[in-house]
């Protein structure tokens, strides 16, 4: 199975602010295979949104500027350097996205079956007015919004309707890649369900790969295949969801992650988070990123970043208690 | 326990009007919480989380039932004696970034509530902000920070502190948690769980986030379209839900455990109904699984249905549907 669909390589973009430059990606490599979810976890203010606009290329135009790095896209090569029409060309149509908020990433003075059907206008210009009527139909149906309710406004719906038509308008042109910016976060657990369900059901029937941002890991584990968590525009661990969620050793940062989390099985009295707050991305730390906060700070990690280290299989960990010239390296990994 | 409750509420009613209709906010709920005690409120959004919270306070008046603080029935309290009394009952607020006064300093936030209440002179009330500063684990040197200097965590820690200021026994948190990351959570977490324990507070903890409400409450209450429909102490809910509604919002959650990948949930269907004009028998009755005639045909009433577990649906209180 070798079909990569999208290979992101050493990536690294700024937003440049009156303030100073705030580097918010710094060198991250992913790669996602067809019909594979890959989760990208980490909280506010990782990199995770930004990853998702450079692979859109629609960081804003002023302040925001991929610095360095390649995002290939299956035989389209370079994505990066694409002119905006050719962009234009592949966004909602190849690769499209689902924004965090569905209340805002509509139009509200436009009926949801005009904005479904909008993207067939740009990309199937040829069909004709009836075949699209019937296209925006069938694709409310699929999300299991009735197709009589498409000559209704916004807010009309419900949050989780609302972002079921968002899904409606990603998913409209069958697009290889789906980008999802934190899908569920404005909604209730119950509808959540519902909306990763239908998602699931999609993506096995249309075998779609999907990039699923998150700060929740539960959603993560029922959900991808792989998973990178970000810390401060850095991929700090990556692997499969079996190494991320099944193994004992992770990354210092991983581990506060789930420490910070209350058991839903067991009970806990308290919890472990991790001490301290995510860096200013206008003044990185020096050496390895997550240093201030980590409780396993060294020397070394004040100096020098760390090399990502694959442990086995795809398990990649960016940390010096992992590297070979670590002299308590059995005893971390033993932790 | 023998000792009175610190705070009961008896068939709370919160009605507001529309132009469609009777709004049923909160709707015939009656708790209580003791001293020291953490009251867990969960459900989905609309479901009157909040209107309860800020109607136990009087900050909404409330259409009828009784708020019984400390033995006394507070609706009766008139407007002077209702500010007196405010002084023991605060509230945290969900929103972090909207809940403090931009023009303020961190030190002026704090120290409001002690002036408005005369409770401190000005240079008492200095102190103690300061005390409270360290209290929250907020560094002294942004006593003259404004709210917008500082991040989501430090400003919740604000709001806390600024709770803390008249020396509360009772204090409603209503999602305060929700806005912040989960490392930050976890923090303000630890730090309201030691607060407790040291002021021996009793907390209405308002949230929808099931695994921060097993982790902090004592008593869980779950409410849905203005009602309360199940009531337990915090293990028991969680080991064995009686009402259909908790167990459909207990199984939604997404659990962190790679071998429930492929379990896929029971899913509810359908969405919350309108609290506007709603129906006399059970309000989950168009979502349950288990609904049938007899749903229709008994109104509202939270029955105990085993030690310290209350339910209200009405086929878990005739033993029709048994334990899975």
């Amino acid at each position: 199975m070798n079909d990569t669909v999208l290979k992101i390589n050493d990536l690294h973009a700024e937003y440049r602010t009156d303030e100073g430059t705030s580097s918010v990606i710094n060198g991250i490599n992913l790669s996602l295979e067809k019909g594979e979810t890959l989760g990208l976890v980490g909280e506010t203010g990782a990199g995770k949104t930004t990853t998702a606009l450079s692979v859109m290329r629609l960081m804003p135009k002023k302040t925001g500027f991929i610095t360095g790095g390649t995002i290939e896209f299956e035989e389209e090569g370079n994505l990066l350097e694409k002119s905006e029409a050719e962009m234009r060309a592949i966004r909602g149509h190849r690769i499209s996205m689902i924004f965090q908020d569905p209340m805002t990433s509509l139009n509200p003075v436009i009926r949801v079956g005009d904005q479904i059907k909008e993207s067939f206008k740009i990309h199937f210009p040829d069909l004709t007015g009836d075949e699209m009527d019937k296209k925006v139909d069938d694709m409310l149906e699929m999300v299991g919004i009735p197709a009589s309710r498409k000559n209704e406004y916004p807010h009309q719906f419900s949050g989780g309707m609302k972002q079921r038509v968002v899904i409606a308008m990603a998913l409209s042109c069958e697009p290889e890649l789906l980008i999802a910016d934190e899908p569920t976060t404005a909604l209730d657990v119950t509808i959540q369900a519902q909306v990763l369900h239908m998602m699931r059901e999609l993506k096995r029937n249309l075998g779609t790969s999907m990039i699923l941002i998150t700060h929740d890991l539960g959603i993560v584990s029922q959900n991808c295949e792989k998973v990178a968590v970000m810390y401060a525009g850095t991929i700090l661990e990556s692997g499969t969801a079996e190494e991320i969620f099944g193994q004992t050793q992770h990354h210092p940062y991983t581990t506060g992650l789930f420490g910070s989390i209350p058991d839903m099985n067991k009970p806990t009295d308290r919890l472990s988070p991790i001490d301290g707050l995510m860096p200013d991305p206008l003044n990185l730390p020096e050496g390895c990123v997550f240093n201030p906060r980590c409780p396993h700070c060294m020397d070394i990690c004040r100096t020098e970043a760390p090399k990502n280290k694959i442990l086995d299989g795809s398990h990649m960990i960016c940390c010096h208690l992992f590297d070979d010239r670590n002299p308590n390296k059995e005893e971390a990994e033993n932790e | 326990m023998s000792e009175r409750p610190m705070l009961e509420i008896k068939h709370l009613k919160k009605y507001f009007h529309t132009p469609a209709g009777e709004l049923h906010a909160v709707d015939d709920v009656t708790l209580s919480i003791e001293r020291g005690h953490t009251l867990g409120v969960v459900g989905e959004s609309g479901c009157g989380k909040t209107t309860l919270g800020r109607t136990v306070l009087r900050l909404t008046e409330p259409t009828s039932g009784e708020i019984i603080f400390n033995g006394e029935n507070i609706l009766d309290y008139k407007k002077d004696k209702m500010k007196h009394l405010r002084k023991q009952m605060q509230l945290i607020f969900q929103d972090p970034y909207a809940s403090l006064d931009p023009r303020l300093s961190v030190a002026e936030i704090i120290k409001e509530p002690m002036l408005v209440n005369k409770m401190y002179s000005r240079k008492e009330a200095d102190e103690r902000a300061r005390e409270l500063m360290d209290t929250v684990g907020l560094a002294r040197r942004f006593v003259n920070a404004y709210p917008h200097e500082l991040d989501g965590g430090r400003r919740q820690r604000i709001g806390v502190a600024r709770a803390l200021a008249t020396d509360p026994e009772f204090i409603v948190c209503d999602e305060p948690v929700s806005a912040l990351d989960v490392s930050i959570q976890a923090q303000i977490l630890n730090l309201m769980m030691d607060l407790q324990e040291e002021r021996k507070l009793a907390y209405m903890f308002i949230t929808h986030d099931m695994s921060v409400v097993r982790h902090i409450s004592d008593e869980i209450a779950v409410m849905y379209l203005g009602q309360c429909v199940e009531l337990a102490e915090k293990e028991e809910l969680f080991n064995n839900p009686r009402h259909p509604y908790t167990k459909a919002l207990l199984a939604a959650i997404p659990v962190i455990d790679i071998t429930a990948r492929d379990r896929e949930p029971e899913l509810l269907k359908g969405e919350v109904s309108s609290p506007v004009n709603p129906v006399n028998y059970c309000r989950f009755y168009t979502r349950c699984r288990y609904a049938c005639e007899k749903c229709r045909e008994h109104e509202y009433e939270l029955k105990q249905v085993s030690e310290n577990h209350y339910s209200a649906c009405v086929l878990e209180q005739t033993g029709e549907i048994g334990n899975e």
